[in-house]
């Protein structure tokens, strides 16, 4: 880093909305929630009409935290090239509010909130949460800006997924939405490999059928479900340049340890992974991903019937955990409606994790995309 | 929105937009870098869209303001519902398409009209060199040589008449282009490029249910 950046840097705090008193939060289950803390943050000024607000969701190991620096950290935060002064989404002139889904663990309720009734954390007596579930709760923190209607809504993988639910459920909301390496329902694979991460949570001892919080956390676990889950980010190309099968010591030990640097890099990942984020959060948001399924048993060209919201939406080509061929269907879909949608596959070798590394595209099809729906919306 | 720097304007997109209503919506299969639809947008007021297979021109597109789908043109139609669009554009991409009478079929039922610019290949100056010089003919609207042509079907205004006539698409309107200016007679043998507008010539059977 240059010195000069440091002296620039823009520091943000995360906020807290809390749920009026009195007022409930009904999920799509039909449990209740007498309590909801939503974290956020925003970058950029609110206009005084309210029309230049964007909201971004973030992936299932994201936070409120996309973009700027805390104070005291050394890292922005998780799309921070993408958001800023003349980025992207430009603060300059976009009110950006990014939140904390809800039955995440970066200060938004979840498992490892604390119950009301008990006075201990949730666990798993949490009730289980939904996309639409997340979405309902950003549609509170909007409703408590005074935000009729969002310039945009986007957001890369999970992040996507919200943006479609909210252009499917609050159409009259959204006046864009911009879903980048993203799904309309989750396939079998997809359901595979969150359920492989949830059984190495739920095999760790230490899980203890998600009452850990005042012992020993299920750090093990959790490492291989991010161990397993950082394989399905990267594509075939991404890891052999990389890593190829180079060695971390040069040459073959012949013992169990971690040989190869690709093993260390993983351990690395899952390492580090367990320092930040809850294992029951984890449990809970791939499984809000597996329920995800807009078509549900009808047509996918019917569910997005009468969304006036234009569409940006975005692949990768060597994305094979969320292939390009499922972001088509969504513009099919999308154009038997009529709906004024712009797709684009970016080449890349970085597999799903290309939406957080490849910035320089994303920023010429966003930045445009926003400035015209701005000027459509003045049009009108 | 008229942007501050724009190439010469193409004479066929001129002649193009003088076949299109105002205020119509357009889909350009192959728009390239998006000209002919900010063209149309800021002249005719159209609400247009493209389809494109290049990402480079896909940024193009997009930094215009335009909305456009990458994707190729041979499978991009699919995606349309019927009549969907008033007008549906191949300017100097129907020779590449791999189908193009499906190609056409499919342009007929998206769209109401479908106007469709292709290069001559039976211009005077293609015919001399195939006469005489005896070999594949080089001209400013084929300006391509046999190993690098992305032309996949070659075609005369007279090829192209025949064609309409056995599908029973009927031509509304066409122009003929040498250069910059409009060839009025013996066009087969003097125009490089054409432009058609067609549309099909049977009532679709839900005008008459309807």
């Amino acid at each position: 880093m240059k010195m000069g950046d440091a002296r620039n840097r823009k520091f943000v705090v995360t906020k807290l909305y809390n749920l009026p008193k009195g007022e409930e939060f009904v999920l799509e289950s039909g449990v209740a929630l007498s309590e909801l803390k939503i974290a956020y943050e925003t970058y950029g000024e609110l206009n005084r009409a309210k029309t230049n607000a964007v909201l971004i969701c973030h992936a299932l190991s994201g936070d409120a935290h996309a973009a700027g620096y805390h104070a005291g950290e050394k890292t922005p935060g998780w799309w921070d090239p993408m958001i800023g002064p003349g980025k992207a989404f430009d603060t300059d002139r976009y009110f950006v509010v990014c939140s904390n889904v809800i039955g995440g663990c970066k200060g938004s309720s979840g498992p490892n909130s604390m119950n009301p009734d008990t006075g201990r954390p949730y666990g798993l007596s949490f009730p289980i949460i939904s996309v639409r579930d997340m979405v309902n709760a950003q549609k509170k923190l909007i409703d408590f800006f005074g935000i009729k209607k969002l310039l945009s809504v986007c957001g890369g993988s999970m992040g996507g997924m919200q943006a479609l639910q909210w252009a499917v459920d609050h159409p009259g909301s959204v006046a864009s939405c911009i879903p980048i390496a993203a799904t309309y329902k989750h396939s079998a694979q997809q359901i595979a490999f969150d359920e492989v991460g949830r059984q190495a949570i739920m095999a760790d001892p230490s899980w203890n059928g998600g009452d850990y919080y005042s012992s020993e956390h299920p750090s093990r676990g959790l490492s291989v479900a991010r161990m397993i889950g950082h394989i399905t980010y990267m594509s075939n190309e991404s890891m052999d340049q990389k890593f190829g099968r180079m060695l971390k010591k040069g040459k073959l030990g012949y013992e169990f340890t971690s040989e190869f640097e690709v093993e260390g890099y993983l351990r690395y990942r899952g390492d580090t992974f367990v320092k930040r984020f809850d294992a029951n959060s984890y449990l809970y948001v791939t499984k809000a991903m597996d329920y995800f399924d807009l078509q549900k048993d009808g047509k996918l060209s019917h569910v997005f019937k009468g969304i006036g919201a234009r569409f940006l939406a975005i692949a990768f080509s060597s994305d094979w955990l969320y292939p390009p061929a499922q972001s088509r269907e969504i513009v099919k879909a999308l154009k038997m409606n009529g709906i004024d949608v712009t797709y684009c596959e970016i080449t890349s070798d970085y597999g799903h994790d290309a939406f957080l590394l490849e910035s320089d595209e994303q920023t010429k099809l966003i930045k445009h995309f926003l400035d015209r729906t701005r000027k459509q919306g003045k049009a009108r | 929105m008229i942007s501050a720097k724009r190439e010469e304007l193409r004479f066929d997109h001129k002649v193009i937009g003088d076949m299109i209503e105002p205020g119509s919506t357009v889909l350009d299969m192959g728009c390239g870098t998006g000209d002919l639809l900010e063209y149309l947008t800021d002249n005719k007021d159209v609400k247009g869209s493209g389809v494109e297979i290049s990402e480079d021109a896909i940024y193009a597109c997009v930094e215009k303001g335009l909305s456009v789908s990458h994707g190729d043109i041979d499978s991009g139609l699919r995606e349309y519902p019927d009549k969907l669009f008033n007008y549906v554009i191949f300017n100097q991409t129907m020779q590449q398409v791999q189908r193009p009478r499906e190609a056409i079929r499919e342009a007929l039922r998206v769209g109401e009209r479908v106007i469709i610019g292709f290069p001559n290949f039976c211009h005077i100056k293609a015919r001399f060199q195939i006469f005489l010089g005896g070999h594949v003919p080089v001209t400013p609207s084929l300006p391509y040589t046999w190993y690098n042509t992305p032309n996949l079907h070659f075609l005369s205004i007279k090829d192209f008449r025949v064609f309409c006539r056995e599908q029973k698409i009927k031509i509304g309107k066409s122009v003929f282009l040498a250069e910059d200016r409009i060839v009025r007679s013996l066009p087969n043998l003097f125009a490089l490029n054409a432009i058609f507008q067609i549309s099909s010539s049977r009532k679709e059977s839900n005008d008459h249910t309807g």
